[in-house]
């Protein structure tokens, strides 16, 4: 499904991912783990198609599409998520017109018909119910006002909207009470299908108690490290990063 | 009698116009406003058209555009010739008492409903003429005749427009429409002079709805003065829906007693070169004043939005925001006076000002003004001047909104917070589809007219 071949990519001249490499097969769930500042968001955007990062090298092929060469709306509907570490308040703009103008845009682009309003509100009740988000939420600007653990709900939400093909959830787990955190992962859990993939990035292990990863990979100073099964999050738990980063420096 | 002039050198030439029709001025209009014409041209001669060179037009030069051949209807008959006046102005859902005036003139009115007892509406010539002693008390008041170049011209020449009068303790339900029309084939010069008077303990609501019918130019010089006596409670709208051709200085002046709340509203959605100057002075002690605008400009388009809150008494609230959207190679000013006499303790006095560039070329120039005489006061002001929030236009597209339906959204959620000023439900949501369609870019196409829902198919908005 995507395919990730010795990606490069920078930010005002400063390298941040040195040669990246990953494949993800339909189905899989992936996590990625590392330190601070290792190029775990970097990665996403650039996956999502931020302009802000400018690829040097490298190619990422997602379901046989030159992904790198689609604007970030049309990776959207292929079916790529980003799940936003910092998601971005909107005043304003109403979640309503907001997942509107999106799922209708989704559905343009399959050739499909847009939403009738009541069709739409359907849809909007019954998604959130999956993802048990409180419904005065949807009522309100984008993200604004909301508590961390409410924006991160709303991503979810949004994933749930959009049924990608493949999510990728960066650090979706920071700042969320267990209760919280249950009903994210318990969401993202039921959204998950046979065909759909996700990339999980995160920093502590609970979440993957969760979201079972097929694998865990370490992302160290903008490369893939070390690779390895659900076992490794475990490990890197409990030891930390030091022995990874003194393995990598030796 | 419709009058073509060819100015080229303007006071002398406005001037001997003035000196030429004065009896036709004069003719039928209110002693009050003919009392005033004299005082007014001869001010007119002193201060002129204003260039650039004149401080408080700094960023707009009018010179250029009071010249040329322009034409000047000295009667009814001759500003709505050959113009048809059949022409629906509604908000939808919104039952309203609407006075229609064209290229300057009353033309009719149409009524929902009865208004109350004792409210007068109509042509300030007939109403003037009717309650003389009404219009004198307040005539001129407000207008800076002294000051200001087009104040002062428009006290020479006006000769018809709104007259409004809302009597002690009367709230008026529904809102009253003006609706200003400018039409016909020839390039037209207009004066349009209005009062609005609410009385003691009365409320209404006001609206002012510029539109122009055809393509010619029109230069217009409107003034309105506006008395929200003790207790009143007055909200004032402008919506201006003029074409890329059209020129309009509008002086709004309002002034405020003991206990008044009033509101203003301009909304600049779509004007060749606007010019606003809005003024409430606070007379009285525990006056609230809330003053709003909203100006979206693209191509060669200009707005510069002239404002001035003058807190002469103590216990005042004043809370100013204006906010604009700036695209192609338009331009713009906003100045917000804000003034704290000596005497004016415990004034809360807030101010903003929010501009969205859009382009390399649009610009934007804001001057908020503070001056502080007084000093147990809360004031504060603040202007900004930024483009889309490039993290926002990313999260839309992420989720698959591709950038142009990205951007219209991003430019509505700025606007909006203005829009939501507006206290009158259905015109609010009346201006939240016109504010959509415009960043749409389906202004310029419309075959009914944008502010009112349908009209005659034979009358096309531009
Ligand atoms: N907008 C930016 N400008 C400059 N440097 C950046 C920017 N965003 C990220 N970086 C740098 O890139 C590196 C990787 O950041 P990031 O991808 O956010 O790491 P992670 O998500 O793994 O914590 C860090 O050194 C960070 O300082
Ligand atoms: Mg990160």
């Amino acid at each position: 499904m995507l395919v990730i071949k010795n990606l490069h990519a920078k930010i005002e001249d400063k390298e941040i991912l040195k040669g990246v490499n990953l494949e993800i097969k339909p189905g899989e769930v992936h996590a990625i783990m590392g330190p601070n500042g290792a190029g775990k968001s970097t990665l996403s955007s650039v996956l999502a198609g931020n302009d802000k990062f400018t690829v040097c090298e490298g190619s990422v092929t997602f379901n046989g599409k030159d992904l790198l060469d689609l604007p970030p709306e049309d990776r959207a509907r292929e079916g790529v998520f980003l799940s936003f570490q910092y998601p971005v308040e909107i005043p304003g703009v109403s979640m309503v017109n907001f997942m509107r103008t999106a799922v209708n845009e989704h559905r343009k682009y399959k050739g499909q018909e847009p939403h009738s309003a009541s069709e739409f509100l359907k849809l909007m009740r019954e998604k959130k119910q999956l993802v048990e988000i409180d419904s005065n939420l949807t009522n309100r600007s984008v993200n604004e006002g909301f508590s961390g653990g409410e924006k991160k709900k709303n991503e979810i939400f949004q994933m749930a909207m959009l049924e990608p093909k493949l999510s990728i959830l960066d650090e979706t787990d920071s700042g969320l009470d267990i209760d919280a955190l249950r009903i994210v992962a318990n969401g993202v859990n039921k959204l998950k299908t046979k065909e759909n993939s996700t990339i999980v990035i995160t920093h502590y292990q609970r979440l993957l108690d969760y979201i079972v990863p097929d694998f865990v990979h370490v992302l160290y100073k903008g490369r893939i490290v070390k690779t390895g099964g659900k076992e490794l999050a475990l490990e890197l738990e409990e030891k930390g990063y030091d022995w990874i980063k003194k393995e990598f420096e030796d | 009698m419709n009058v073509t002039c060819r100015i080229t050198d303007l006071q002398e030439e406005y001037v001997a116009l003035y000196d030429t029709h004065l009896s036709t001025l004069q003719a039928g209009a209110p002693e009050a406003m003919n009392a005033l014409r004299g005082k007014a041209i001869e001010e007119f001669k002193k201060l002129g058209i204003p260039s650039n060179k004149v401080e408080d037009y700094k960023y707009t030069n009018l010179q250029p555009h009071f010249k040329g051949e322009l034409n000047v209807a000295f009667s009814n008959e001759a500003a709505q010739e050959g113009v048809s006046t059949d022409f629906n102005c509604q908000v939808p859902e919104l039952q309203t008492h609407n006075i229609f005036f064209v290229n300057g003139w009353y033309s009719h009115q149409t009524d929902a409903c009865p208004l109350p007892e004792g409210v007068i509406m109509g042509s300030i010539r007939e109403k003037g003429n009717a309650n003389p002693e009404l219009l004198a008390k307040y005539y001129g008041r407000r207008a800076p005749i002294g000051t200001d170049g087009p104040a002062a011209m428009n006290t020479a020449f006006a000769q018809d427009g709104a007259f409004i009068y809302i009597p002690k303790s009367t709230v008026l339900k529904r809102p009253i429409q003006i609706v200003n029309i400018m039409t016909g084939d020839v390039d037209r010069l207009v004066f349009q002079r209005n009062i609005i008077i609410a009385d003691e303990n009365s409320q209404a609501k006001i609206m002012f709805c510029d539109h122009t019918l055809s393509s010619s130019k029109f230069v217009v010089n409107t003034v309105s003065e506006i008395f929200a006596n003790e207790s009143s409670v007055m909200d004032v709208i402008n919506i201006q829906n003029q074409h890329n051709n059209s020129v309009q200085v509008a002086g709004y002046y309002a002034s405020q007693k003991k206990h008044s709340n009033l509101m203003t509203n301009n909304m600049t959605l779509h004007a060749g070169l606007a010019r606003n100057n809005v003024k409430i002075k606070m007379e009285d002690e525990h006056c609230e004043a809330y003053m709003n605008g909203l100006y979206l400009c693209d191509k060669n388009q200009h707005v510069d939005n002239f404002t001035f809150i003058d807190h002469a008494m103590p216990h005042c609230n004043s809370n100013e925001l204006f906010k604009g959207v700036m695209d192609d190679g338009s331009t713009g000013a906003f100045t917000g006076r804000v003034l704290v006499r000596k005497d004016a303790q415990q004034t809360n006095a807030f101010q903003s000002n929010n501009n969205l560039i859009l382009t390399e070329s649009a610009r934007i120039n804001t001057k908020p003004q503070l001056e502080i005489y007084a000093d147990d006061v809360k004031c504060s002001h603040g202007a900004t001047v930024g483009q889309l929030d490039e993290e926002a236009m990313f999260y839309l597209r992420a989720r698959g909104i591709n950038t142009d339906e990205a951007r219209v959204l991003l430019m509505f959620a700025f606007a909006y917070e203005v829009i939501e000023k507006i206290r009158v439900e259905p015109v609010r949501e009346q201006i939240r589809g016109l504010v959509e369609r415009r960043f749409r870019g389906e202004f310029d196409k419309c075959s009914s007219c944008v502010a009112c829902g349908d009209v005659d198919g034979h009358l096309g908005c531009l």
